[in-house]
C-alpha cells in the first residue's frame, strides 16, 4: 500500500473514532451541549490530535531503544522532543520564580503571563545576558586558533563519537571553538540587529508621524520617495548598496559595519514609515488631537504626547517583527559574505561556513548539526521574540476594551 | 391572549478578569401573542442582555447561569444549536441598534432580504423578493420595487432601518425584538420608523420586546412597559397605568427628568457687545458650500441653542468659530475684535477664550493620559502652572464638576463612565478659563438621568462664571431645558432665530413647526394624534422628498 493510501486511511479511521467519540460522550454524559452541539469536524480534530500525540510518543520511544544505524533516523526529532520538554520546563520554572518573587505588580504580571510569553522572556533575558557577559563567559576568544587542535571536531564532546570533552560544540573548519563563536555571535549579530531597529524606527517613527500629522505635499513627497524605496527588492537592494559600500570602506571593517547599520535600517524605515503613518493618520482625527490644536499646542506635543502613546501597541508589535527581520537580513548578508566580516563572529556567517556538513544528515547526524547550532540560535531568537510580541499585543489590546 | 414568552427567573452572568459578575439578577419577564412589551432603563441596565437572551443567546463571555426560557413550549436555554437555527429568523427576529453596521455593505439589501426565507424553506427567491417589495411598500419606504436592489450605504439611516424591520418581517415571525432601532436617528426620521414598526407590528399580529431608553418612544409603542436597574427588576406595568402612575422611586425620576427647565433670563441690553458674533458666514469643503451666511450672536452669560437635523451644518458652524474651517465669506467677531479665520492665526489667549466640548467622550479625552493629566495640560499651558499649584487648580477643577479629586485624579478615561467622562470635558474646557463654549451634542450620547446631571452642572457653571455657550442638539428637550436663544438651522441656513419662548410658540416656520411636533411625548396617544393631523401618506411624501 502506497504512504498516500495509508494516509487517507488513517484520516477515514479517524473520522470513524470523531463519530464515535461524540456519540460515545453524548450516551455518557447524557446529552451535555458540549457533545451535543459539537460539529463532526470538531471530533475529528480530536481524534486526530490524539492519534498524532500516540505516534509522537512512540517515535520518541522508538528513538531511544532502537539499535545504532536506524536510530539517526530519529535523531533531529528526539533532540526537538527533548529541547521542547526542557524549555516548556525552564519556561513554567521561571514563571513560578517571577510569580512568588518580586513586587506585587510584577507578580501580577507573571500570573496571568501564558507560558509561551514567560518562555520567550527567558530566552531574550539569556541572550541579552550572553551578548552583554561575552567576553566572561566565551572559553576561548572569537577569533582564537587554539593550538593543537583539530579542526572540524562534531559536536556531543564524546570522545567515542570523534568528540572532544574540551569542545562540547565542536570546533570549526579552522579549529576555532564554536560555542565560543556563537556566544561572541549573539554580541555582533544581535546587538548590531538592536541598534538597526532602534535606528530604523526612529527615522521610520517620526517621518510617519509627522506625515500623518501635516498631511498636504510633504506627506506625498515623503509617501511617493517611501513608495519607490519599496518598489525595489529589499534583500536586493541591501546587497548592492553593501557592494558599494564595501569599496568605500575598503579595508576599515568598522566602517563597512557601520554603512550596514545605516543601509538596513533606512531600507527598513520604509516599512515603519507606512505603519506609523497609518496608524498616526487614524489617531489624527480623534477629537483629542483636535482639542489639542485647539489648544495652540506645537507639533512636537501633538506627535509625541498625544499621537505617539496611543500608538506604542502596533508600534511594539512591528518593532518585535522588524526586529527578526533586521535579524534575518544581516544574517543573509553574511552569510553572503558582504555583512559582518570575519573574523568577527556571526551566526550568518556561521552557518556558511559549515553549510557543507548538512550533506552527513542522514548517516552522521551529530556532525551535520554543527551548521545548524547558528540557525538555531537564529531562529530560537526569533521564535522568542514573537511570542512576546503577541503577548504585549494581546495585553495592551485588552486594556483597551 | 395566549402565552408566547414565559422567562422565568432568569440569572445572567458576564466574565470579566477570570470571575463572573451578575448582569441579570432573577428577573421575570412573559409575553402574550401579539403584545408589544416595552423594555427600558440607562445604559448597563441589562435591557439588550435581557433581550437576546429571550433568542435564547447571550453574547461572547456571557453566560445564562440561570432559569428557563420557554418559547412557545421550547425550552430556549437547554435547546440544541439545530433547534435554535430553526427558530432564529424564522420565527424569532431580532432587529438593531444600528442598522447601517449590521447590514453586510458588500451584499444589495434584497439580497439579505431573501436569505432568510429561503434558508428556512419558507418561499423561494422569486417569492420573497416579491414579499419583500411588498413589505417596502407596507414600510412606506419610497420606490419599493427598486429600493431593494440598492446597496446599503445607497440609502439614509432611517430607510435602511425600516429595510432591516422589513427583513425581520420576513419570514412572518411571531416575536421580533427591537434593540433601540430609532436611538441613532433624527427626531424627524425617527417619526416615520416608529409609525411603520408600530403599523406592521399590528397587521400582521406580531408580538415584540421593544428596547429603548427612551420613555417618550416606549410610551408610543409598547403596551406594557418593564423598567429594569442594574440588572433588577423595578416595575412592570401596562403603558398608561405606568405613564399616570408610577410606584417606585426610581421611576418617577425617569419622569422627572424631563421637567428641568431653567428660569427665563432678562432680555439682554440692546446695545451690549455680544462676547461671539458670527456675521454672514459662507463655507465648505472643497468646491461645495454648506453653509450660506449664516448670522447670529451670543451674548455674555447667554445659551445659544443650534437645532437641526443631522447635515443641517450645526456642527460645521462650530468649526468655523473654532477655525479649524476658516469660512469663504463673513467675519466672526469676539468681544466685538474680529478673530482671525484660521485657528492657526489666531493668539494664545483668543484660543484660550474659545473652548469645546465633544459629543463622544471617548474620542474626545486621550486614552492614554489619567484625568489629572488630561485637565492639568491647559491649566499647564494658559496659565503657566506647574507641581503642586498645577494639582491644586486641577482639584479645584474636579470640585467644581462634583468629582471628588483624590479617587479620579489618577485614573485613566477608561476606568469612567460616560457621564462622568464628559464631566471630564468640561473640566478640560474650564480648565482654559474660557468666556465661550461650544457643546457639540454632549448629552445626546448619555442616559436621560445621566445627561441632565450634565445639564444641570452646565447651568450651574454658567451662573457661577458668567459663560457663554453654543448648545449644538437635535434634541429639542434638551433646548427646552437649557436654551435663552434658538437658532434653527436646515441644509445650511438658518431658518428661524428667537428667544427660546418665542420659538415655543406660534406661528412657527413650517420646518421648526416639523421638527417640533416631531419631538416624542409622554402621552401614549401622541403618535396616533400627530399621524392624524399629519396625514399618514404625508411622511411618505417627506420620505421621498428627502432621498431625492
Amino acid at each position: 500500500m502506497s504512504l498516500w493510501m495509508q494516509i487517507v486511511v488513517v484520516l477515514l479511521l479517524c473520522l470513524a473514532g470523531g463519530w464515535a467519540f461524540r456519540f460515545a460522550g453524548i450516551k455518557a454524559t447524557d446529552g451535555k451541549p458540549f457533545y451535543r452541539d459539537m460539529p463532526l469536524s470538531v471530533a475529528f480534530g480530536y481524534v486526530l490530535g490524539a492519534v498524532l500525540l500516540v505516534w509522537i510518543v512512540w517515535s520518541y520511544y522508538l528513538s531511544r531503544t532502537l539499535p545504532a544505524p536506524e536510530v539517526n533516523k530519529y535523531f533531529f526529532f528526539r533532540i526537538a522532543i527533548e529541547g521542547f520538554i526542557i524549555f516548556a520546563l525552564f519556561a513554567w520554572l521561571f514563571r513560578l520564580l517571577g510569580r512568588s518573587v518580586g513586587t506585587s505588580t510584577t507578580k501580577k504580571l507573571f500570573r496571568q503571563m501564558p507560558l509561551t510569553a514567560s518562555f520567550g522572556i527567558l530566552m531574550i533575558l539569556i541572550y541579552a545576558f550572553l551578548a552583554i557577559f561575552a567576553g566572561l563567559l566565551a572559553p576561548y576568544g572569537q577569533e582564537q586558533i587554539v593550538p593543537g587542535v583539530a579542526a572540524n571536531i562534531p559536536p556531543g564532546g564524546n570522545p567515542a563519537m570523534g568528540g572532544n570533552r574540551d569542545f562540547p560544540l565542536g570546533t570549526d573548519q579552522i579549529g576555532r571553538d564554536i560555542l565560543s563563536r556563537l556566544i561572541y555571535g549573539a554580541q555582533n549579530t544581535v546587538g548590531i540587529a538592536f541598534a538597526t531597529t532602534c535606528l530604523a524606527f526612529f527615522i521610520g517613527g517620526s517621518l510617519g508621524f509627522l506625515a500623518a500629522t501635516l498631511g498636504g505635499w510633504l506627506d506625498q513627497v515623503l509617501s511617493r520617495g517611501v513608495d519607490v524605496l519599496m518598489a525595489i527588492p529589499s534583500l536586493i537592494f541591501a546587497l548592492l548598496l553593501m557592494t558599494i559600500a564595501s569599496a568605500w570602506a575598503g579595508s576599515e571593517k568598522g566602517l563597512l559595519t557601520f554603512y550596514m547599520v545605516i543601509i538596513i535600517a533606512v531600507i527598513d524605515s520604509t516599512r515603519v514609515f507606512r505603519l506609523a503613518r497609518a496608524v498616526g493618520a487614524n489617531i489624527v482625527v480623534m477629537d483629542y488631537i483636535e482639542a489639542a490644536k485647539l489648544r495652540g499646542e506645537g507639533l512636537g506635543y501633538l506627535i509625541f504626547k498625544e499621537i505617539l502613546p496611543n500608538a506604542t501597541a502596533p508600534l511594539l508589535a512591528e518593532f518585535g517583527l522588524r526586529f527578526c527581520f533586521v535579524f534575518l537580513t544581516i544574517a543573509s548578508l553574511s552569510f553572503l559574505g558582504v555583512g559582518i566580516q570575519p573574523p568577527l563572529a556571526d551566526w550568518g556567517t556561521m552557518v556558511r561556513d559549515l553549510a557543507q556538513f548538512i550533506n552527513f544528515a542522514a548517516f552522521a547526524p551529530q556532525v551535520a548539526s554543527a551548521p545548524l547550532l547558528a540557525a538555531g540560535a537564529i531562529a530560537l531568537l526569533t521564535v522568542a521574540v514573537n511570542f512576546v510580541v503577541d503577548w504585549m499585543l494581546h495585553r495592551s489590546s485588552g486594556l483597551k476594551e | 391572549m395566549s402565552r408566547l414568552l414565559t422567562m422565568t427567573d432568569i440569572w445572567i452572568e458576564g466574565r470579566s478578569d477570570e470571575v463572573w459578575n451578575p448582569i441579570i439578577n432573577g428577573v421575570d419577564l412573559h409575553l402574550n401573542k401579539g403584545e408589544v412589551l416595552g423594555l427600558i432603563g440607562e445604559s448597563g441596565a441589562g435591557k439588550s442582555t435581557m433581550g437576546l437572551a429571550a433568542m435564547g443567546f447571550c453574547r461572547d463571555g456571557v453566560r445564562i447561569a440561570k432559569g428557563s426560557v420557554n418559547f412557545d413550549g421550547i425550552d430556549l436555554v437547554k435547546a440544541s444549536a439545530e433547534v435554535k437555527r430553526g427558530l432564529l429568523g424564522k420565527r424569532i427576529a431580532y432587529v438593531a441598534q444600528s442598522a447601517a453596521a449590521s447590514f453586510n455593505p458588500a451584499h444589495k439589501i434584497i439580497e439579505q432580504h431573501t436569505e432568510g426565507p429561503t434558508q428556512h424553506g419558507v418561499m423561494g427567491k422569486s417569492e420573497s423578493e416579491r414579499d419583500a417589495m411588498e413589505l417596502y411598500a407596507k414600510l412606506r419606504l419610497p420606490h419599493p420595487e427598486e429600493i431593494g436592489f440598492r446597496y446599503p450605504h445607497q440609502v439614509s439611516g432611517g430607510q435602511l432601518q425600516r429595510a432591516m424591520t422589513a427583513m425581520a418581517m420576513s419570514c412572518r415571525p411571531d416575536l421580533i425584538i427591537f434593540d433601540e432601532p430609532t436611538t441613532a436617528l433624527d427626531v424627524t426620521t425617527q417619526i416615520e420608523v416608529l409609525a411603520s414598526i408600530r403599523d406592521i407590528v399590528d397587521q400582521f399580529g406580531t408580538a415584540a420586546i421593544y428596547i429603548t431608553h427612551d420613555l417618550a418612544v416606549v410610551a408610543q409603542m409598547a403596551d406594557r412597559i418593564k423598567v429594569l436597574l442594574r440588572g433588577d427588576e423595578v416595575e412592570t406595568q401596562d403603558t398608561r397605568a405606568m405613564l399616570s402612575h408610577p410606584k417606585e422611586d426610581y421611576t418617577k425620576s425617569l419622569w422627572a427628568v424631563r421637567e428641568f427647565k431653567r428660569p427665563q433670563k432678562p432680555p439682554v441690553h440692546d446695545r451690549a457687545t455680544p462676547v461671539v458674533s458670527v456675521q454672514g458666514i459662507t463655507a465648505g469643503y472643497g468646491k461645495i458650500d454648506v453653509l450660506y451666511d449664516v448670522s447670529f450672536d451670543i451674548h455674555e452669560g447667554r445659551t445659544v441653542a443650534v437645532v437641526g437635523e443631522s447635515g443641517s451644518g450645526k456642527s460645521t458652524t462650530a468649526r468655523c468659530i473654532t477655525g479649524l474651517l476658516p469660512p469663504r465669506k463673513g467675519v466672526i467677531e469676539f468681544d466685538g475684535v474680529a478673530l482671525p479665520l484660521d485657528y492657526r492665526k489666531r493668539s494664545k489667549d483668543q484660543l484660550r477664550q474659545v473652548q469645546m466640548i465633544y459629543q463622544m467622550a471617548d474620542t474626545a479625552l486621550n486614552p492614554r493620559k489619567t484625568i489629572g493629566e488630561i485637565i492639568g495640560r491647559p491649566v499647564e499651558f494658559y496659565m503657566g502652572l506647574k507641581g503642586r499649584d498645577k494639582r491644586r487648580r486641577v482639584e479645584e477643577l474636579l470640585d467644581q464638576i462634583e468629582l471628588p479629586a483624590d479617587r479620579y485624579i489618577d485614573r485613566l478615561p477608561s476606568e469612567l463612565s460616560g457621564g462622568q467622562k464628559q464631566r471630564i470635558g468640561i473640566a478640560r474646557a474650564l480648565a482654559a478659563e474660557p468666556r465661550f463654549i461650544i457643546c457639540d451634542e454632549v448629552t445626546s450620547a448619555l442616559d436621560q438621568l445621566v445627561a441632565e446631571g450634565i445639564l444641570r452642572l452646565l447651568a450651574k457653571l454658567q451662573d457661577e462664571l458668567k459663560l457663554s455657550y453654543m448648545f449644538i442638539t437635535h434634541d429639542l428637550a434638551t433646548v427646552r431645558s437649557i436654551a435663552d436663544e434658538v437658532v434653527v438651522m436646515k441644509d445650511g441656513e438658518v431658518v428661524e432665530q428667537g428667544p427660546k419662548v418665542e420659538m415655543f410658540q406660534p406661528p412657527h416656520h413650517p420646518y421648526t413647526d416639523l421638527l417640533l411636533s416631531s419631538v416624542p411625548e409622554m402621552d401614549p396617544d401622541w403618535l396616533n394624534t400627530l399621524l392624524k393631523e399629519r396625514g399618514v401618506d404625508n411622511i411618505g411624501d417627506a420620505a421621498v422628498q428627502k432621498m431625492d
